[in-house]
């Protein structure tokens, strides 16, 4: 059992390892960036608002908080999965955020690079290999 | 020196911060608003007491307790003893011959109140609902009360439009839409009958998405509700609505209820430029087809998103002739307008006759956003909610943002 969960662990590291066979050069995150605000303004914004200050009790914040800057598989499932209520430091959010299956790696991968690097927030680049794996191991949302 | 040198500078910074923090309502000539209580917490619905002892209930505890009793005992215009009771936060608050009634977001309780308005028994509450649905999206319920002995709950459908999948692009409306049947309306129940739930005959009235402003119109002898109105037409059907139009539709609505009532949520929205009921797009609507079948028209259109939590008849004699059995409402501020700019934030009047408006809406109560760059839902400093009258015929506003309170709106000759 403990051989399993250790491979199981070891299994995620080497799948996040080879996720990323090139690092993402500064030019090219920056292009992402640019694009990532396309797909923000598209599908975020009406929710999350122009400055992502998010709506108290409905739409969370999306500036520095652990969802934003932290785990790039759980942030990038949200965006696949939706979202209904969350508590963020202390702070509870009863808003519901549909699903978005159908934005592409590539979309994904900028509108999180963007808002990672954008109201305040510093975090590293979220690339479509790394979506296209997480939804690959994605369970369906209903 | 150069410490020095900076000083004003500092002092102007601090000085002006100081002011911006505390936020001038800007009212008609007349009118005076006093602060009873500020960063106290998130105050929802308020009512006040025959004497004048007010009650707040907090939509989250402060120090363990939902519900506060004010009393100014020296007359300073300032509450001196201040009493927290009630384990459950909530929106609903009102006062019905003698006890207080106030609601979780699942049940409605109801404390006696002595001739005093002390709570009798503030750990023993009477539960008069239970068991009502609370699923995230448009929990609260708020509560009023009529004449002969019934109380009205809101109880909001768990839903923007009720499409299979939540606001969902290309999700289809649900037909029949199943949240109706216990929610998405009013539902009525005796004002002292213990643990009433949902049965035969309770709803009052359906096809109403979500309700925070309601008052019982003693003219008319009726209930008067304002909707919550639903979002984002240009995000989910951008063929048929850009931001611009999306941002001011659907209308805000003011209905008159009668048992039975359909206002015909989720099927159709009021269109405040055409004047007609249009089909929602969830159920095939393009913007300008109607649907089959027509439901209650409205008493009146707000302008969209401006998310009204509180209504008030005035029945007070305090105020000019003018206002008198008009009504007020506040806009707690919309959030579904961006990009477009933001609205409301504001506490609005329209004159009435023998419960008919007789004259437009007009902004009573501005400024409580603090600055036109604070009017977001984030920034705002305070966000209108709830609507009480005193005896002396002065109307509360409260503040539901974390650090809220109560104002105290008076005339002065």
């Amino acid at each position: 059992m403990k051989y399993f969960v250790l491979s199981v662990a070891l299994a995620f590291v080497f799948m996040s390892e080879t996720s990323k066979p090139v690092a993402p050069t500064q030019s090219s995150i920056r292009a992402s960036i640019t694009r990532g605000k396309q797909v923000y303004l598209q599908q975020c914004l009406a929710c999350h608002q122009v400055d992502a200050s998010g709506v108290p009790n409905m739409n969370p914040p999306l500036i520095k908080t652990k969802q934003v800057l932290g785990d790039r598989t759980a942030l990038i499932k949200i965006v696949l999965n939706g979202l209904r209520g969350v508590d963020i430091d202390g702070d509870s959010y009863n808003g519901v955020m549909a699903p978005h299956p159908d934005l592409t790696d590539r979309e994904i991968a900028d509108v999180l690079t963007y808002v990672r690097n954008s109201f305040g927030n510093k975090a590293s680049a979220v690339t479509a290999a790394q979506v296209k794996a997480v939804r690959a191991a994605n369970k369906p949302a209903n | 020196m150069k410490l020095i040198s900076r000083f004003p500078g500092l002092c102007l910074i601090l000085c002006l911060g100081a002011l911006v923090a505390n936020a001038q309502l800007k009212l008609p000539a007349g009118f005076k608003a006093v602060t009873v209580l500020s960063d106290f917490g998130s105050v929802r619905h308020i009512a006040v007491a025959p004497n004048g002892v007010v009650f707040i209930h907090l939509g989250r505890l402060k120090d363990g307790k939902g519900i506060y009793r004010l009393q100014d005992t020296n007359g300073d215009g300032k509450p001196d003893k201040i009493t927290g009771f009630g384990n459950f936060p909530g929106t609903g608050m009102a006062i019905r011959d003698g006890y207080l009634y106030a609601s979780s977001d699942e049940e409605v309780f109801r404390y006696k109140l002595d001739a005093d308005a002390n709570v009798v028994s503030p750990d023993r509450p009477e539960k008069i609902v239970t068991g009502l649905l609370a699923r995230g999206e448009h929990q609260p319920k708020a509560i009023t009360l009529d004449y002969s002995g019934n109380l009205y709950v809101n109880i909001g459908a768990y839903s923007n439009a009720c499409q299979l999948q939540d606001r969902t692009k290309g999700s289809p409306g649900q037909m029949p839409c199943p949240i109706l049947d216990s929610a998405g309306g009013i539902w009525q129940f005796k004002d002292d009958v213990p643990n009433q739930t949902y049965g035969d005959d309770h709803r009052y009235a359906t096809g109403l998405r979500n309700v925070v402003g309601l008052d019982w119109n003693k003219q008319t002898n009726s209930l008067f509700v304002m909707q919550h109105g639903r979002d984002q037409l240009s995000y989910l059907y951008p063929q048929y609505w850009n931001d611009k139009q999306s941002a001011e539709l659907p209308a805000e609505c003011m209905y008159e209820l009668h048992k039975g009532s359909n206002c015909g949520y989720p099927y159709i929205f009021y269109d405040q430029f055409q004047h007609k009921q249009v089909l929602g797009p969830e159920y095939g609507g393009d913007g300008k087809k109607e649907a089959a079948e027509h439901y209650q028209d409205p008493i009146l259109a707000f302008p969209g998103h401006l998310a009204p939590d509180g209504l008030l008849f005035y029945t007070g004699d305090q105020f000019p002739a003018r206002y008198k059995n008009g009504a007020f409402i506040a806009f707690h501020g919309s959030w579904n307008r961006a990009p477009e700019p933001q609205q409301g934030f504001y506490v609005v009047f329209v004159p009435f006759e023998n419960g008919k408006p007789t004259g437009k809406w007009e902004v009573f109560a501005d400024n409580f956003a603090g600055g036109p760059d604070k009017m977001s839902p984030s920034k705002a400093e305070h966000r209108p909610c709830g609507l009480a009258q005193g005896p002396d015929g002065s109307i509360y506003v409260t503040d539901d943002n974390r650090n809220g309170g109560v104002w105290k709106i008076s005339y002065h000759k």
